[in-house]
């Protein structure tokens, strides 16, 4: 890749970061942090935003973000109050400036419209004649390494035809403490024109009287051509008082004629300047005495004692951050795959020796538990590489709280838990949806408008807590809303109306909350901006079941909702139970199972088309004959024993699937076969046994959906 | 030559290491004025730096507290310190001035021109 284009890539990496400091610097200050360190960082991730984009030509972006940063500047230099109103303005602006950063980084249009009237707000905020000129970094680069300096003699102009100016520069001692030589502030003249030096070592004493930190030359340059007197003392802009420079201009004549005062001895160098190493070296000699004796250093050092002390770390801060490492995320799948493979490996070689009799050996078996041990603490410790906390995902969370709210004209205070919660980064990016849709959801149906909660006695603004945990080996993610829960009656109402329950069913109030999950279901009745976008909350489900978790609802009239989302630690590896049908080994996850039995075949009843069911605890289930379901076999069978698991839907749907025999509960490495295969029904993925065969792992949802729509009936009773 | 750049961007550290490798110049990067300090000296334990560039806007030690403690340093003294930064409001090049900076290197920088400014107050 072409490096201009890596690093461009890696700025906008760096944006999101910066973007996400932003964010939290300004929500630190709505909360009322007075640190100026805050708002300092706040400013400079903005600025820094502005300077990266600049070196790639992000005009739009540099606007707006040189707006942003002007108006940041007068509040951290307290020329501008903090209100809540300000804070508020200021994150709006920060969504703007992530909007142009992801409009660049995407190439996606952005909407100028809001962008500007955001501009006009922030410059609203500015005092009176504040609002910016034409100041904008347009200066590619502006090299001015001295400044101008002072006593000029009243300068000649008139003369057209003059050809020489004629410059006499005195350092003073202390030049060269500001890193200024006289031979690049030359070199740097030279660019407007060919100069010629004569020095002037009149001043120069004798060996033994001499100080070496002493200046005590002179110089008259020849500069050649009619250089403006701004462009000469550009050049000693920075040497600003630390030398005297004044400007004579001559006519014609090539060479100027010495100035007076000029003694015997003095030394014509010319142009060769190289012949300046053999003169005394002004900086400072490494050796040298390095103390308050001598003069330039009281000159110019500096109070130590004003540099402010290290800041104390204000408790708001996250964990100092130990040294990393950015890795791409395709070398670490490909590691994940690798250890994966190690893991099946492991197996192979565990079952190879037990058939050749050999692990009863103690030496092997240790060995063999060992290796085991290793290989899974490196499974575990590769898998936690791509863990990562989901903080920048509940910030975003933030924003969306923001718009929701601004849309249902609701106010919402959104608080997280277990930010630094880590989880697998693909899971992560697939929250994302599902989530969003959840905070919608709180904030239009759950949260009562202000005025309501002001009437029932509750704050105005709405509370939604966000919460990662981990629990019993599961990440769990929460979202709880005060507000008014679920409205059950008119829940049961919709899905009655909608044909997804019978008239006369009786429902657990756990069960009509899982309605909301069913498909087809959505408040249909009070689309709002936001959630009535088509996206029921079955969708939320299943990706949240793509992903291998589970969603559950607990609700109370008048408090409000806990949505809870429990997710696996890592997605490549599952716990199932080894099953077999025809001679085919296959595998089923275990989170589906809820119990299994043998039945005996009169337990089993069939319906018409060819359709059985079984007597489950109180209800008929329907049964799934694995080996004609997936073709191994055309006859249903008819065993005496029959093995039979019962796999749970989320919704709790029961149904059972027909089995030959259970072989044993492990854990597999998943392998995706949907690179190569795409969709097979009723099949989630592959693996890889001990002795090396390759098995099937279920996909406990799609087999249900299959078994339901053959059998007809949508919930069981 | 030996550069040392001091920039909170990593973005501009990228841009300068990239413009200074092309050119053969011997680079180290700081992301703040306290790494870059540290950074001095370790290259001064050798030779010091015959450039430093720093930003101005950084967490932890700003570039006028960097330059204000490089130029406390004997070693230091002489060695040109260029200011890269987006500001160029003459406050803060008077600040710069004032705290011992060499010169001032507007951003967006070519780095062409960066390389021939180095070159012209290194003399390398």
């Amino acid at each position: 890749m072409d490096p201009m284009a890596e690093i461009k890539a890696s700025f906008f990496v760096e944006c999101g970061d910066l973007l996400e400091s932003l964010e939290e610097g300004l929500l630190q200050l709505q909360d009322g942090d007075e640190d100026p360190d805050t708002i300092n960082a706040v400013f400079r991730a903005v600025h820094s935003i502005k300077g990266g984009a600049g070196a790639f030509g992000l005009d739009a972006l540099v606007h707006f973000a040189h707006r942003f940063e002007t108006v940041l500047d007068e509040a951290r230099s307290d020329r501008l109050e903090m209100t809540s109103d300000a804070v508020r303005l200021f994150l709006k602006a920060a969504d703007v400036l992530s909007d142009h950063v992801a409009a660049c980084r995407d190439d996606v249009p952005m909407d100028q419209a809001k962008s500007d009237s955001t501009i006009a707000e922030l410059e609203a905020l500015l005092p009176e004649g504040l609002v910016e000129s034409t100041q904008e970094e347009d200066d590619a680069v502006d090299f001015t390494p001295a400044s101008l300096s002072l006593d000029l003699p009243p300068l000649d102009d008139a003369g057209a035809d003059d050809l020489t100016t004629t410059i006499t520069f005195t350092p003073h001692a202390t030049l060269p403490d500001s890193g200024n030589e006289p031979l690049f502030l030359f070199r740097a003249l030279a660019s407007l024109g060919a100069v010629t030096a004569q020095l002037d070592a009149s001043a120069v004493p004798s060996l033994a009287d001499l100080d070496p930190t002493q200046s005590v030359l002179r110089w008259t340059l020849t500069l050649e051509g009619n250089p403006t007197d701004a462009e000469i003392m550009e050049v000693f802009e920075f040497a600003q008082g630390l030398c005297d420079v004044s400007i004579t201009r001559a006519g014609g004549a090539a060479d100027a004629p010495p100035l007076p005062g000029l003694p015997a001895g003095t030394e014509d160098i010319g142009p060769s300047l190289a012949s300046m190493d053999d003169l005394p070296d002004l900086p400072p000699l490494p050796d040298l005495p390095s103390d308050d004796e001598l003069p330039t250093k009281a000159a110019k050092t500096p109070q130590k004692t004003e540099t402010p002390p290290a800041q104390p770390t204000p408790k708001a801060k996250a964990p100092v951050s130990a040294p990393t490492v950015r890795v791409d995320l395709d070398r670490i799948d490909r590691l994940v795959n690798l250890v994966g493979e190690l893991v099946i490996n492991q197996a192979m070689l565990t079952q190879s020796l037990a058939e050749l009799g050999v692990s009863s050996s103690a030496a092997v078996a240790s060995g063999l538990e060992e290796l085991q041990q290793l290989t899974r603490d490196i499974q575990d410790s590769v898998m936690s590489i791509r863990a990562q906390p989901v903080k920048p995902l509940f910030q975003r969370m933030s924003r969306i709280v923001r718009e929701a709210a601004e849309a249902t004209g609701k106010k919402v205070r959104l608080e997280t838990e277990g930010e630094n919660t880590e989880i697998d980064k693909t899971v992560i990016e697939r929250l994302a949806d599902p989530l969003t849709h959840m905070i919608r959801n709180a904030v239009d149906h759950g949260l009562e408008s202000p005025e309501k909660r002001a009437e029932i006695g509750k704050s105005e603004d709405g509370n939604i807590l966000l919460r990662a945990t981990h629990r019993s080996g599961r990440v769990v993610i929460e979202i709880e809303d005060d507000g008014a829960g679920i409205n059950r009656p008119k829940v049961l109402q919709i899905a009655q109306e909608k044909g997804l329950v019978p008239h006369d069913a009786a429902l657990s109030d756990a069960e009509i909350d899982m309605l909301l999950f069913m498909p087809g279901f959505s408040t249909a009745k009070e689309v709002s901006n936001l959630s009535g976008r088509g996206v029921g909350m079955d969708v939320v489900k299943r990706a949240i079941q793509a992903l291998g978790g589970r969603i559950s609802i607990q609700s109370e009239p008048g408090k409000g909702s806990i949505f809870s989302i429990s997710l696996p630690l890592t997605l490549a590896v599952l716990d199932g139970m080894i099953i077999e049908v025809c001679g085919q080994t296959l595998v089923a996850p275990l989170a589906a199972i809820t119990e299994t039995m043998t039945l005996s075949d009169a337990d089993i009843q069939s319906l018409d088309k060819g359709t059985r069911v079984v007597h489950n605890r109180g209800t008929f289930v329907p049964l799934l004959d694995l080996g004609t379901e997936f073709g191994y076999r055309t006859e249903q069978t008819h065993d005496d024993e029959a093995v039979v698991l019962f796999l749970s839907s989320e919704e709790g749907e029961i149904y059972a699937l027909l089995v030959d025999a259970i072989l044993e509960q492990r854990q597999v490495v998943i392998k995706g076969l949907a690179d190569t295969y795409g969709y097979v029904p009723g099949v989630a993925a592959a693996t890889i046994l001990g002795d090396g065969k390759i098995a099937l792992i279920l996909d406990p949802v799609d087999l249900i959906k299959r078994a339901t729509a053959a059998a007809g009936l949508s919930l069981a009773g | 030559m030996r550069v040392l750049a001091v920039d909170d961007s990593r973005t501009i550290r990228d841009m300068v290491r990239l413009a200074l490798d092309s050119a053969g110049i011997e680079t180290k990067l700081a992301e703040d004025g306290e790494q870059g300090l540290e950074a001095l000296e370790e290259m001064g334990r050798g030779a010091p730096p015959d450039v430093i560039i720093t930003d101005i806007n950084m967490p932890k030690m700003d570039g006028f507290s960097f330059i204000e403690a490089v130029r406390a340093k004997d070693r230091y003294r002489g060695v040109p310190i260029l200011v890269l930064t987006t500001e160029s409001a003459p406050e803060m090049k008077d600040k710069a001035r004032a705290v011992g900076a060499t010169g001032w290197i507007v951003k967006p920088f070519d780095p062409e021109k960066l390389v021939s400014t180095l070159r012209v107050v290194s003399g390398g």
